[in-house]
């Protein structure tokens, strides 16, 4: 067999496949933040808190009232992106125009409360949620087993990071949600309800991190603190991407995954660190990200 | 008169004294700080239900001590050598605590063993697993009570050796307690004619365990065996799960599981799993009865630590009341030379490097079928005594042991 700096090619090939699903992950979240920040200038530390409320909303609705997964991945997001909404009409909006720390500390402290909450309810031993019938066991390719719902996850998450992307870049709605970010008041001027519309894109980018957390469930331990162990990465790859561009979260997302579970194989205690040491190095050399635009 | 007659009692009480020691409770009190995780990884193990457990054993001895009050403060460690640390020294300086209880992560215990020492304050460890805290870290001023790594190896990793797993890769959490637990391991595969063929050291705590899996998938070994804790070690088993270790003919040892993890696991995912224990509530109708009360104030069922905090908080005040001193040493000696017979231990003893030696378990999850309710999860497979489970006071390289 082939072998790559000591490791079997085969394995190679299965640790790139399984960075590339865990990559989808990342993608979605910062695509969230990226499109909450890109468009509202709201630094989102909520969006890890947000990722575990679909999770756990999942696990709770089907142990309380038989929601399937299917109907999950639609009422889950829903449901938090509406608790999104809320907070955006009661919390941020009071602090619009004020520096970037208040949107930082105000949400940071929202995650805390809701974390705590749910870890006083529910604990933090992790709540059961079954891999849905359909996507059950697996295929060998060869080179590793590839379990059917990760494959799910990665079709599912590339779609939907694709379509925010279109509907953002390329769409009617996208651009006027582009200049009211440029310009609020021009836009209140062309008759244009943007307090309505930061709202709903606030509640958008909250959708996302749910719906990332509804893939989740079935394949993580589901638990109040699931959140925070992801939040912190996601900012890395936000930062490294570039502060609120769309199309450089999603591909970012991707390659930091691929990065780390290349870490994982050939020097594993390191694999937390290396996002960040890739961090570093692009604010060192590259201040706007990769793929922001110069300031 | 009521003032003379209190002075005169004290006064033939101090005279009766034997020795002459300053025997008595500094303050009129006894104060219990319960150091543990109550909000991270280790939370459901031991955390807010700890010190519901402690409380109950307070309340079972009556509240007081010698006429001495007792009480109790809590603070959460955050898993952080250095959060407990720091509370630790302000407990001891400014707000006169006694025993420092509770002690969950192996790195929080060690660093709070060094502070008692240099203070000369008692602790009883409860919750970690790391056997080198009463090894090459051992002090005169702790005792580790419930389990340790060396009979978690000894139970589990024998009994799958002796089953036919014979090459091993090890999942370790990468710091003091896995890196205690890989290492007793090792020797019992070793010793039992078995190879370890590969290991592999995670960061803790790790969200996402596919591509550790995938490694140990690929190494072929027999045994695919987990030295982690908390929601690693539920994490990697549902990831093993997913990506079939199991049916491609791997056997998945868990080397630390408490009941909490098999409870959120579930016995579909975890049954046949074997498992190394101190305690079961559902073993006699002694630990029955307690786990009975724990569950009508807790809303769960006990886990070893529960029941070990129980039981070493019984100890500690019976020790007091019998000395009639919260000095450490003084208390310490004193619970050395005390056989521990209760819900928790039967002729369970505490060894000069302050091993509380007790009878461990080999148990294993039931199957669907088997499990009657939500915590109906274990059989015991067998008994292991004490003095079988525990590392010998020959191998010991822990200074206090006199008898090497």
């Amino acid at each position: 067999m082939s072998m790559i700096f000591g490791v079997p090619l085969a394995v190679l090939s299965g640790q790139l496949l399984i960075g590339v699903i865990n990559g989808a992950f990342y993608a979605l979240l910062s695509l969230g933040l990226a499109v909450i920040f890109g468009l509202l200038k709201i630094i989102n530390f909520a969006h890890g808190a947000m990722y575990m409320l679909g999770a756990m909303a999942t696990v709770i609705l089907f142990d309380n009232l038989g929601v399937n997964y299917w109907v999950a991945l639609f009422v889950a997001p829903l449901l938090v992106g509406a608790l999104g909404v809320i907070i955006e009409y009661f919390l941020l909006r009071r602090i619009a125009g004020q520096d970037h720390i208040y949107s930082l500390l105000l949400t940071f402290g929202v995650a805390l409360l809701l974390q705590g909450v749910l870890t006083n309810i529910y604990g933090v031993s992790g709540l059961r949620y079954a891999i849905p019938e359909l996507f059950k066991g697996g295929v060998n390719l060869g080179f590793m087993f590839l379990p059917y719902y990760r494959a799910w996850v990665i079709v599912v998450a590339l779609v939907v990071c694709l379509g925010t992307w279109f509907m953002i870049e390329k769409t009617k709605l996208g651009a006027y949600l582009r200049a009211g970010a440029e310009d609020a008041q021009l836009m209140q001027g062309f008759g244009i309800n943007v307090p309505l519309l930061v709202s709903l894109t606030y509640g958008f980018g909250v959708m996302l991190a749910a719906f990332a957390g509804v893939l989740a469930a079935p394949i993580y331990s589901v638990t109040p603190v699931m959140g925070s162990h992801i939040l912190i990465t996601v900012f890395a790859v936000v930062v490294i991407g570039g502060l609120g561009s769309i199309g450089g979260a999603i591909i970012t997302g991707i390659l930091m995954g691929v990065i780390e579970g290349l870490t994982k194989t050939f020097y594993p205690p390191a694999s937390t660190a290396v996002i960040f040491l890739v961090m570093v190095l692009v604010i060192m050399f590259r201040p706007s990200g990769l793929f922001g635009k110069e300031a | 008169m009521t003032m003379m007659k209190k002075l005169l009692t004290s006064a033939v009480a101090s005279a009766v004294m034997v020795g002459g020691a300053q025997a008595a409770i500094s303050n009129d009190t006894v104060k219990i700080g319960y150091l543990a995780d109550m909000s991270g990884t280790y939370r459901d193990l031991a955390g807010p239900n700890g010190l519901k457990a402690m409380e109950m054993a307070i309340a079972d001895f009556g509240g007081k001590v010698k006429g001495a009050k007792i009480e109790v403060v809590s603070a959460d460690d955050r898993n952080s050598a250095d959060v407990a640390s720091s509370t630790v020294r302000r407990w001891i300086e400014n707000e006169n605590v006694d025993l420092v209880a509770g002690l969950v992560a192996s790195s929080v215990s060690i660093a709070v063993s060094d502070i008692l020492e240099e203070n000369d304050k008692l602790g009883i460890v409860s919750g970690s697993a790391a056997s080198s805290i009463t090894n090459e870290h051992c002090t005169p001023n702790h005792i580790h009570y419930v389990y340790d790594t060396y009979p978690l190896a000894n139970g589990t990793a024998n009994a799958v050796v002796k089953e036919g797993g014979k090459s091993w890769f090890i999942l370790t959490a990468d710091y003091a307690f896995g890196h205690a637990l890989e290492g007793d391991v090792t020797r019992v595969v070793e010793e039992n004619g078995g190879e370890v063929i590969g290991t592999l050291r995670h960061p803790f705590p790790t969200p996402d365990f596919s591509s550790f899996i995938l490694q140990a998938q690929a190494s072929g070994a027999d045994v695919v065996a987990l030295a982690n804790a908390g929601a690693d070690t539920t994490n990697a088993i549902n990831t093993a799960s997913e990506f079939g270790v199991t049916q491609s003919g791997q056997t998945l040892a868990a080397l630390l599981l408490f009941l909490t993890d098999v409870h959120a696991l579930g016995v579909e995912a975890a049954q046949g799993i074997q498992l190394t224990t101190g305690w079961y509530w559902d073993m006699n109708d002694e630990t029955r009865a307690w786990s009975d009360r724990f569950m009508e104030q807790t809303g769960v069922r006990p886990t070893m630590v529960h029941a070990g905090i129980y039981s070493s908080t019984l100890q500690y005040l019976e020790a007091v009341e019998a000395t009639d001193s919260d000095d450490a040493q003084t208390v310490r000696k004193q619970m050395m030379e005390t056989p521990i017979n209760d819900m928790f231990a039967t002729n369970g003893k505490i060894r000069e490097d302050g091993r509380m030696v007790h009878d461990m378990y080999l148990a294993e999850v039931k199957t669907p079928d088997e499990s009657e309710n939500e915590w109906d999860l274990y059989k015991i497979v067998r008994t292991i005594p004490g003095d079988e489970a525990y590392r010998p006071l020959s191998e010991s390289k822990c200074p206090l042991v006199s008898s090497k």
